[in-house]
């Protein structure tokens, strides 16, 4: 029933309004209004003041800002890279089972990504406490000492967001696989490559979209992430979405969270245009992408 | 082919990882020690005392206030969204689909920042309402998402011989192709339903002195160690509701992808 007609008919108007008008509304024009409050002042009372000021703008471009700025993108770099690395192999493997396990392996996946995300944080942090199970069955290893800590440091927040962001990386990852053509690999090695050879040069390009989405996916989600690094981090593992909470909730300055917000999400921004540019680039030259 | 095994090591690795920190958590909660180093004992007081934590009893009855209201509206307002998508080849669509689709890509962080930069500007007092309105707003994708996979295997000849019969459109909707379409449309308000309750991120943004949901009281009550183990128990139990719920809704999906 795909009508190719490209004018707008009453009937699909009246049955799009109410999604478009919400959307627009509750997401479109606040994420504008994000925009616009970075060049107002702020107010004493944690408001937002009237006329214009280049304030907030001046504020969020401190140089003190930087440090923050490239410890959120390594961390997330350094994350998006683990879970690649883990989800390949898995998309790998959930694709060559039987369907029937395909099911139940997603749904496996996908439960720890429903279960609450502040419960799945606080499991790790009582994990990593020095009072928990890991310090202490390490230490009777002797693999550490009293003194050292698990916790409040960066490598506790890359594990988290690892543990937190991996399911997404995994069903795309695993979509894309479904859709490869196996035969390809058998007709690889027939050819005589390794089965490493073949992995790298042929299912990895054959799952290139998976890959690229899965990328994307994982390494939005880390850099706009604040949680993880309050509760498992320490005062120098602080990501740049901790310091716009603080903007907002201990300073109450919201001009300059806006405009600390602005620039993430023009980032944001800027890397899925991209990604479509790419697909749009990709369509032209061909089909199979 | 000789199969490798290395893909089937990291996957069972992986399901290990994904759910010993759980697993680890619900024994916990059964665990006389307040800190779960070591086994001390079988106990329910920790569930005993979360029973008496009337703090957390009152943040559930707004959690699902919120929840079962923003899953209606939510679930009525994506079902139709994705209706139109697949029915509709237009531009207005193709600014639809990413307009739908954007909010599951941004981060939590930015959308409550948004709701809230909203809120502000418009002079509105932050409070249930404005938790009801951020939840919506963050289901509808996900109602739409869930209700396309669906859409994708409808046989659109359907609607053709009911009208062919002379049923009107409303009718066709009602007896065609809400039939065909409701075990993903409760796929998907389940999916609405269980993200409502467990957001903490956009709410924590949009919530008022007062209004405090599931989520927020476990965030307040995770800075003081005397309640750590509560958390073990509740989280244990919202575990279990969320097993259940997906575990439902993947049976109810189950048709679909088998055929």
């Amino acid at each position: 029933m795909k009508s190719q007609a490209k004018k707008v008919c009453p009937t699909e108007a009246l049955l799009t309004t109410p999604s478009l008008l919400w959307l627009l509304a509750f997401f479109a024009v606040p994420a504008g209004l994000v925009l616009l409050l970075a060049f107002r002042p702020a107010d004493l009372h944690g408001g937002v003041g009237s006329g214009w000021s280049v304030a907030a703008i001046k504020a969020a471009s401190d140089p003190a800002y930087l440090p923050i700025w490239w410890r959120t993108l390594w961390m997330s770099g350094v994350s998006t890279l683990l879970c690649l690395l883990v989800a390949l192999p898995m998309g790998y493997h959930l694709a060559r089972m039987p369907r029937r396990w395909q099911g139940i392996m997603v749904l496996l996946v996908v439960l720890p990504f429903l279960t609450n995300f502040l419960i799945r944080v606080f499991a790790w942090k009582s994990l990593l406490h020095p009072d928990g199970m890991v310090c202490r069955g390490l230490i009777a290893m002797g693999l550490m000492t009293e003194e050292q800590q698990l916790l409040y440091n960066a490598g506790a927040v890359v594990v988290v967001m690892f543990y937190v962001q991996l399911p997404f990386a995994i069903l795309p990852l695993y979509a894309a696989a479904e859709k490869f053509d196996f035969g390809l690999l058998d007709a690889a090695r027939d050819l005589g490559a390794g089965a490493a050879r073949a992995f790298w040069e042929v299912f990895i390009p054959g799952v290139r979209g998976g890959l690229v989405a899965a990328s994307l996916m994982v390494f939005i989600s880390g850099v706009g992430q604040y949680v993880i690094p309050q509760i498992v981090g320490g005062v120098d593992t602080e990501m740049i979405g901790n310091k716009i909470a603080q903007r907002v909730f201990s300073d109450r300055n919201l001009p300059e969270a806006s405009a600390l917000s602005s620039m993430l999400l023009l980032g944001v921004l800027a890397l899925m245009i991209a990604n479509s540019l790419r697909r749009r680039l990709m369509a032209k030259e061909g089909p199979g992408v | 082919m000789k199969r490798s095994w290395g893909p089937l090591i990291v996957t069972l690795l992986v399901l290990v990882f994904f759910y010993a920190p759980l697993v680890v958590l619900v024994v916990n909660s059964f665990n006389e020690s307040r800190f779960g180093g070591t086994w001390e004992g079988f106990t329910w007081k920790w569930y005993e005392k979360l029973w008496s934590a009337d703090e957390v009893w009152a943040a559930l009855v707004v959690t699902l206030k919120v929840a079962v209201s923003a899953t209606l509206a939510a679930t009525v307002l994506g079902t139709l969204a994705a209706w139109v998508l697949r029915s509709y080849a237009t531009r207005l669509q193709g600014a639809h689909h990413g307009l739908v689709m954007l909010p599951l890509v941004v981060p939590d962080l930015l959308m409550g920042m948004a709701l809230l930069a909203l809120f502000v500007s418009v002079g509105m007092e932050t409070g249930i309402v404005t938790i009801w309105i951020a939840h919506v707003t963050f289901c509808i994708s996900y109602v739409t998402m869930v209700v396309l996979g669906r859409l994708r295997d409808f046989d659109t000849s359907l609607i053709d011989a009911a009208r062919d019969l002379g049923a009107s459109p409303w009718r066709v909707a009602r007896k065609v192709v809400l039939p065909i379409l409701m075990p993903g449309i409760i796929a998907g308000a389940l999916l609405a339903f269980t993200l409502s309750i467990d957001d903490f991120v956009i709410t924590f943004f949009v919530s008022g002195p007062g209004t405090t949901t599931l989520p927020l009281r476990i965030a307040s009550m995770m800075k003081t160690s005397r309640n750590l183990p509560i958390i073990n128990a509740l989280s244990s139990l919202l575990l279990c509701i969320t097993f259940i719920a997906v575990t439902l809704s993947y049976r109810l999906n189950r048709p679909a992808s088998n055929s």
